[in-house]
Protein backbone atom coordinates (compact mmCIF):
# COMPACT_ATOMS: atom_id res chain seq x y z
CA UNK A 1 0.00 0.00 0.00
CA UNK A 2 1.22 3.32 -1.03
CA UNK A 3 1.62 6.37 1.69
CA UNK A 4 -1.01 8.32 -0.09
CA UNK A 5 -4.13 5.96 0.06
CA UNK A 6 -3.27 4.54 3.69
CA UNK A 7 -3.41 8.60 4.44
CA UNK A 8 -6.57 8.66 2.97
CA UNK A 9 -7.92 5.74 4.58
CA UNK A 10 -6.85 7.24 8.06
CA UNK A 11 -9.11 10.73 7.11
CA UNK A 12 -11.70 8.16 6.21
CA UNK A 13 -12.24 6.39 9.43
CA UNK A 14 -11.41 9.79 11.44
CA UNK A 15 -14.44 10.94 9.82
CA UNK A 16 -15.97 7.71 10.71
CA UNK A 17 -15.67 8.13 14.21
CA UNK A 18 -17.31 11.76 14.26
CA UNK A 19 -20.20 9.66 16.20
CA UNK A 20 -18.03 9.23 19.24
CA UNK A 21 -17.95 13.35 20.00
CA UNK A 22 -19.92 13.64 23.52
CA UNK A 23 -22.94 15.60 22.96
CA UNK A 24 -22.87 16.74 26.77
CA UNK A 25 -20.02 18.55 26.87
CA UNK A 26 -21.46 20.00 30.27
CA UNK A 27 -17.71 19.82 33.02
CA UNK A 28 -17.62 16.64 35.28
CA UNK A 29 -18.85 16.71 38.92
CA UNK A 30 -16.52 17.11 41.19
CA UNK A 31 -17.27 14.25 43.17
CA UNK A 32 -16.48 10.86 41.22
CA UNK A 33 -19.96 9.30 42.82
CA UNK A 34 -21.62 12.10 41.66
CA UNK A 35 -20.79 12.12 38.48
CA UNK A 36 -20.99 8.13 38.08
CA UNK A 37 -24.94 8.25 39.39
CA UNK A 38 -25.22 11.23 36.73
CA UNK A 39 -23.26 9.28 33.34
CA UNK A 40 -25.88 5.81 35.05
CA UNK A 41 -29.29 8.12 34.81
CA UNK A 42 -28.51 10.07 31.71
CA UNK A 43 -27.87 6.79 29.92
CA UNK A 44 -31.01 5.04 31.28
CA UNK A 45 -33.59 7.95 30.63
CA UNK A 46 -35.16 8.70 27.38
CA UNK A 47 -35.25 11.10 25.16
CA UNK A 48 -39.03 12.03 24.58
CA UNK A 49 -38.39 14.04 21.58
CA UNK A 50 -36.05 11.66 20.10
CA UNK A 51 -37.35 8.44 21.56
CA UNK A 52 -34.59 6.21 20.72
CA UNK A 53 -31.77 8.17 22.08
CA UNK A 54 -31.29 8.52 25.69
CA UNK A 55 -30.94 11.82 26.71
CA UNK A 56 -27.43 11.45 27.18
CA UNK A 57 -27.06 11.00 23.70
CA UNK A 58 -29.35 13.68 22.28
CA UNK A 59 -28.64 17.07 21.43
CA UNK A 60 -32.36 18.23 21.96
CA UNK A 61 -32.91 21.16 23.78
CA UNK A 62 -35.24 19.20 26.16
CA UNK A 63 -32.73 16.90 26.87
CA UNK A 64 -29.97 19.40 27.89
CA UNK A 65 -32.54 21.10 29.88
CA UNK A 66 -33.15 17.37 31.78
CA UNK A 67 -29.58 16.84 31.96
CA UNK A 68 -29.52 20.54 33.49
CA UNK A 69 -32.62 19.15 35.95
CA UNK A 70 -30.79 15.60 37.23
CA UNK A 71 -27.28 17.33 37.85
CA UNK A 72 -28.73 19.77 40.01
CA UNK A 73 -30.49 17.42 41.87
CA UNK A 74 -27.58 15.01 42.23
CA UNK A 75 -25.27 17.93 43.51
CA UNK A 76 -28.40 18.47 46.09
CA UNK A 77 -27.93 15.39 47.43
CA UNK A 78 -31.01 13.71 45.66
CA UNK A 79 -30.51 9.88 45.55
CA UNK A 80 -31.32 8.47 42.02
CA UNK A 81 -34.50 6.46 43.55
CA UNK A 82 -35.55 10.24 43.86
CA UNK A 83 -34.59 11.60 40.75
CA UNK A 84 -36.16 8.39 38.69
CA UNK A 85 -39.46 8.92 40.73
CA UNK A 86 -39.34 12.77 39.66
CA UNK A 87 -39.58 11.91 36.13
CA UNK A 88 -41.69 9.10 36.26
CA UNK A 89 -44.20 12.00 37.74
CA UNK A 90 -44.03 14.06 35.04
CA UNK A 91 -43.19 11.94 32.30
CA UNK A 92 -45.00 8.45 33.35
CA UNK A 93 -43.07 4.65 32.80
CA UNK A 94 -41.87 5.54 28.96
CA UNK A 95 -39.17 8.00 30.03
CA UNK A 96 -36.92 4.91 31.66
CA UNK A 97 -35.50 2.46 29.25
CA UNK A 98 -36.31 0.26 32.01
CA UNK A 99 -39.50 0.98 33.34
CA UNK A 100 -40.56 -0.42 36.49
CA UNK A 101 -42.55 -3.50 36.50
CA UNK A 102 -46.29 -2.97 37.43
CA UNK A 103 -49.95 -4.17 36.21
CA UNK A 104 -49.51 -1.76 33.31
CA UNK A 105 -46.36 -2.95 32.23
CA UNK A 106 -46.31 -6.68 33.53
CA UNK A 107 -47.13 -7.63 29.71
CA UNK A 108 -43.62 -6.42 28.67
CA UNK A 109 -41.79 -7.85 31.28
CA UNK A 110 -43.63 -11.36 31.46
CA UNK A 111 -43.85 -11.99 27.59
CA UNK A 112 -41.00 -12.93 27.12
CA UNK A 113 -40.69 -15.43 29.68
CA UNK A 114 -44.19 -16.75 28.39
CA UNK A 115 -43.26 -17.08 25.13
CA UNK A 116 -40.16 -18.86 25.58
CA UNK A 117 -42.06 -21.44 27.53
CA UNK A 118 -44.43 -21.95 25.30
CA UNK A 119 -42.32 -22.50 22.52
CA UNK A 120 -39.83 -24.74 24.57
CA UNK A 121 -43.32 -26.89 25.25
CA UNK A 122 -44.30 -26.83 21.32
CA UNK A 123 -40.94 -27.92 20.65
CA UNK A 124 -40.62 -30.28 23.34
CA UNK A 125 -44.11 -32.28 21.87
CA UNK A 126 -42.82 -31.69 18.24
CA UNK A 127 -39.20 -33.56 19.49
CA UNK A 128 -41.23 -36.55 21.01
CA UNK A 129 -43.58 -36.69 18.30
CA UNK A 130 -40.46 -37.49 15.86
CA UNK A 131 -38.77 -39.73 18.21
CA UNK A 132 -41.72 -42.14 18.07
CA UNK A 133 -41.72 -42.28 14.31
CA UNK A 134 -39.95 -45.21 13.09
CA UNK A 135 -36.15 -44.67 11.41
CA UNK A 136 -36.39 -44.63 7.60
CA UNK A 137 -34.03 -47.54 6.60
CA UNK A 138 -32.39 -44.74 3.89
CA UNK A 139 -31.79 -42.56 6.57
CA UNK A 140 -28.11 -42.41 7.37
CA UNK A 141 -28.43 -39.85 10.31
CA UNK A 142 -28.35 -41.38 13.84
CA UNK A 143 -31.81 -40.46 15.88
CA UNK A 144 -30.06 -38.21 18.16
CA UNK A 145 -32.08 -35.14 19.43
CA UNK A 146 -34.23 -37.67 21.00
CA UNK A 147 -33.84 -36.87 24.18
CA UNK A 148 -35.95 -34.09 25.53
CA UNK B 1 -53.02 -23.92 15.30
CA UNK B 2 -50.55 -22.27 12.78
CA UNK B 3 -53.38 -19.99 11.31
CA UNK B 4 -54.89 -19.27 14.36
CA UNK B 5 -51.27 -18.33 15.58
CA UNK B 6 -51.10 -16.36 12.74
CA UNK B 7 -53.86 -14.31 12.97
CA UNK B 8 -53.62 -13.42 16.58
CA UNK B 9 -50.09 -11.95 14.96
CA UNK B 10 -52.15 -9.85 12.38
CA UNK B 11 -54.60 -8.35 14.67
CA UNK B 12 -51.37 -7.35 17.18
CA UNK B 13 -50.18 -5.63 14.38
CA UNK B 14 -53.42 -4.16 12.91
CA UNK B 15 -54.13 -2.51 16.24
CA UNK B 16 -50.47 -1.64 16.91
CA UNK B 17 -50.28 0.13 13.19
CA UNK B 18 -53.21 2.11 14.25
CA UNK B 19 -51.41 3.86 17.66
CA UNK B 20 -48.90 6.43 16.85
CA UNK B 21 -45.76 6.07 19.41
CA UNK B 22 -44.40 9.58 19.69
CA UNK B 23 -47.52 10.20 21.63
CA UNK B 24 -46.76 9.10 25.15
CA UNK B 25 -49.79 9.43 27.76
CA UNK B 26 -48.94 11.47 30.26
CA UNK B 27 -49.09 10.88 34.16
CA UNK B 28 -50.56 14.35 35.33
CA UNK B 29 -54.09 13.64 33.69
CA UNK B 30 -56.17 13.11 36.90
CA UNK B 31 -53.83 15.22 39.43
CA UNK B 32 -53.67 18.33 40.42
CA UNK B 33 -51.97 20.70 37.39
CA UNK B 34 -47.97 21.51 38.92
CA UNK B 35 -47.23 24.57 40.70
CA UNK B 36 -45.55 27.29 38.52
CA UNK B 37 -45.06 30.83 38.36
CA UNK B 38 -44.09 32.73 35.19
CA UNK B 39 -42.95 36.14 34.60
CA UNK B 40 -45.52 37.76 31.88
CA UNK B 41 -44.85 37.98 28.29
CA UNK B 42 -47.07 41.41 27.65
CA UNK B 43 -45.14 42.76 30.63
CA UNK B 44 -42.52 41.36 32.76
CA UNK B 45 -43.09 42.78 36.15
CA UNK B 46 -46.18 40.63 36.35
CA UNK B 47 -46.62 36.66 37.05
CA UNK B 48 -49.44 34.16 35.69
CA UNK B 49 -49.82 31.54 38.58
CA UNK B 50 -50.99 28.41 38.92
CA UNK B 51 -53.92 30.38 41.23
CA UNK B 52 -54.88 32.05 37.82
CA UNK B 53 -56.18 28.81 36.56
CA UNK B 54 -58.65 28.25 39.54
CA UNK B 55 -62.13 28.54 39.59
CA UNK B 56 -63.03 28.30 35.75
CA UNK B 57 -62.45 25.69 33.41
CA UNK B 58 -59.26 26.54 31.25
CA UNK B 59 -56.83 25.25 28.55
CA UNK B 60 -52.85 25.34 29.05
CA UNK B 61 -51.41 25.69 25.82
CA UNK B 62 -47.49 25.64 25.52
CA UNK B 63 -45.99 27.28 22.25
CA UNK B 64 -43.15 28.92 20.76
CA UNK B 65 -42.02 30.24 17.70
CA UNK B 66 -39.75 28.18 16.46
CA UNK B 67 -42.70 25.14 16.48
CA UNK B 68 -44.42 24.62 13.33
CA UNK B 69 -47.09 22.60 14.77
CA UNK B 70 -48.02 25.97 16.57
CA UNK B 71 -48.02 28.15 13.66
CA UNK B 72 -50.63 25.16 12.29
CA UNK B 73 -52.88 25.73 15.19
CA UNK B 74 -52.82 29.26 15.81
CA UNK B 75 -55.58 30.04 13.77
CA UNK B 76 -57.72 27.03 15.59
CA UNK B 77 -56.88 28.76 18.63
CA UNK B 78 -57.71 32.77 17.63
CA UNK B 79 -61.31 31.35 17.01
CA UNK B 80 -61.51 29.11 20.18
CA UNK B 81 -60.33 31.95 22.34
CA UNK B 82 -63.57 33.99 20.07
CA UNK B 83 -66.19 31.04 20.72
CA UNK B 84 -64.62 28.47 22.45
CA UNK B 85 -65.80 30.43 26.19
CA UNK B 86 -63.16 29.12 28.21
CA UNK B 87 -59.84 30.84 28.59
CA UNK B 88 -56.56 29.82 27.39
CA UNK B 89 -53.22 30.41 29.46
CA UNK B 90 -50.04 30.27 27.20
CA UNK B 91 -47.07 28.68 28.49
CA UNK B 92 -43.77 30.23 25.76
CA UNK B 93 -41.26 27.55 26.14
CA UNK B 94 -37.74 28.61 25.63
CA UNK B 95 -38.34 30.74 23.00
CA UNK B 96 -36.90 34.59 21.85
CA UNK B 97 -39.55 36.94 23.46
CA UNK B 98 -39.26 39.69 21.16
CA UNK B 99 -40.16 37.26 18.41
CA UNK B 100 -42.88 35.47 20.55
CA UNK B 101 -44.61 39.38 21.22
CA UNK B 102 -44.17 39.84 17.04
CA UNK B 103 -45.95 36.64 16.83
CA UNK B 104 -49.04 37.70 18.70
CA UNK B 105 -49.18 40.97 17.45
CA UNK B 106 -49.13 39.92 13.21
CA UNK B 107 -51.42 36.40 13.94
CA UNK B 108 -53.44 37.76 16.51
CA UNK B 109 -53.30 36.95 20.39
CA UNK B 110 -55.40 33.96 21.96
CA UNK B 111 -53.99 34.22 25.04
CA UNK B 112 -55.88 35.38 28.41
CA UNK B 113 -51.54 35.75 29.59
CA UNK B 114 -48.96 34.39 28.23
CA UNK B 115 -46.37 32.95 31.08
CA UNK B 116 -42.10 32.94 29.72
CA UNK B 117 -40.74 29.82 30.36
CA UNK B 118 -36.87 30.78 28.85
CA UNK B 119 -35.28 28.28 30.89
CA UNK B 120 -37.92 25.01 30.23
CA UNK B 121 -37.87 24.37 33.97
CA UNK B 122 -42.38 24.57 34.18
CA UNK B 123 -42.27 22.73 31.09
CA UNK B 124 -40.58 19.86 32.72
CA UNK B 125 -42.48 19.70 35.58
CA UNK B 126 -45.64 19.70 33.13
CA UNK B 127 -44.06 16.61 31.94
CA UNK B 128 -43.80 18.86 28.18
CA UNK B 129 -41.90 17.14 25.82
CA UNK B 130 -43.03 18.46 22.51
CA UNK B 131 -45.05 21.87 21.48
CA UNK B 132 -47.55 22.39 21.21
CA UNK B 133 -49.45 20.77 23.52
CA UNK B 134 -52.40 21.54 25.45
CA UNK B 135 -54.04 20.98 28.51
CA UNK B 136 -57.52 20.92 29.84
CA UNK B 137 -57.64 22.05 33.47
CA UNK B 138 -60.84 21.88 35.38
CA UNK B 139 -62.10 25.26 38.02
CA UNK B 140 -60.36 22.62 41.31
CA UNK B 141 -56.61 23.16 39.23
CA UNK B 142 -56.85 19.35 38.22
CA UNK B 143 -55.45 18.21 34.69
CA UNK B 144 -58.88 16.83 32.81
CA UNK B 145 -56.84 15.90 29.47
CA UNK B 146 -53.48 16.53 27.58
CA UNK B 147 -53.60 16.98 24.16
CA UNK B 148 -50.19 16.68 22.03
CA UNK B 149 -50.02 18.05 18.52
CA UNK B 150 -51.73 20.95 16.83
CA UNK B 151 -55.28 21.63 18.15
CA UNK B 152 -58.03 21.60 15.85
CA UNK B 153 -61.82 21.98 15.53
CA UNK B 154 -62.10 18.46 15.62
CA UNK B 155 -59.57 17.48 18.77
CA UNK B 156 -61.49 20.50 20.20
CA UNK B 157 -65.00 19.07 19.58
CA UNK B 158 -64.26 15.35 20.15
CA UNK B 159 -61.63 15.60 23.12
CA UNK B 160 -62.36 18.84 24.51
CA UNK B 161 -65.88 19.46 24.26
CA UNK B 162 -67.38 16.31 26.52
CA UNK B 163 -64.61 16.90 28.99
CA UNK B 164 -65.15 20.23 29.56
CA UNK B 165 -69.13 19.39 29.94
CA UNK B 166 -68.38 17.01 32.31
CA UNK B 167 -66.08 18.95 34.67
CA UNK B 168 -69.17 21.75 34.50
CA UNK B 169 -72.11 19.05 35.59
CA UNK B 170 -69.57 18.09 37.98
CA UNK B 171 -69.28 21.39 39.35
CA UNK B 172 -72.78 21.98 40.35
Amino acid sequence: MTRIPRAFLLVALLLGAQPGIAIDTDPKLPDPVQQATYERLTSEVRCLVCQNQTIGDSSAPLAADLRREIREKIVAGQSEEEIKVFLLDRYGDFVLYKPRFKASTAALWLAPLLLLIAGGLGLGRIIRRRSALPVPADDDEPPTAAEG
Amino acid sequence: MPIGVFGLLVAVFVVGLGKDPTLVPSPLVGKPAPDFTLPRLDDPSQTLSRSDLIGKTSLVNVWGTWCSGCRQEHDTLVALARDGGIPIYGINWKDDQQLARQWLTSLGNPYAAVGVDQDGRVAIDWGVYGAPETFLIGPDGTVLYKHIAPMTQDVWQEQFLPRIAAAGAGQR
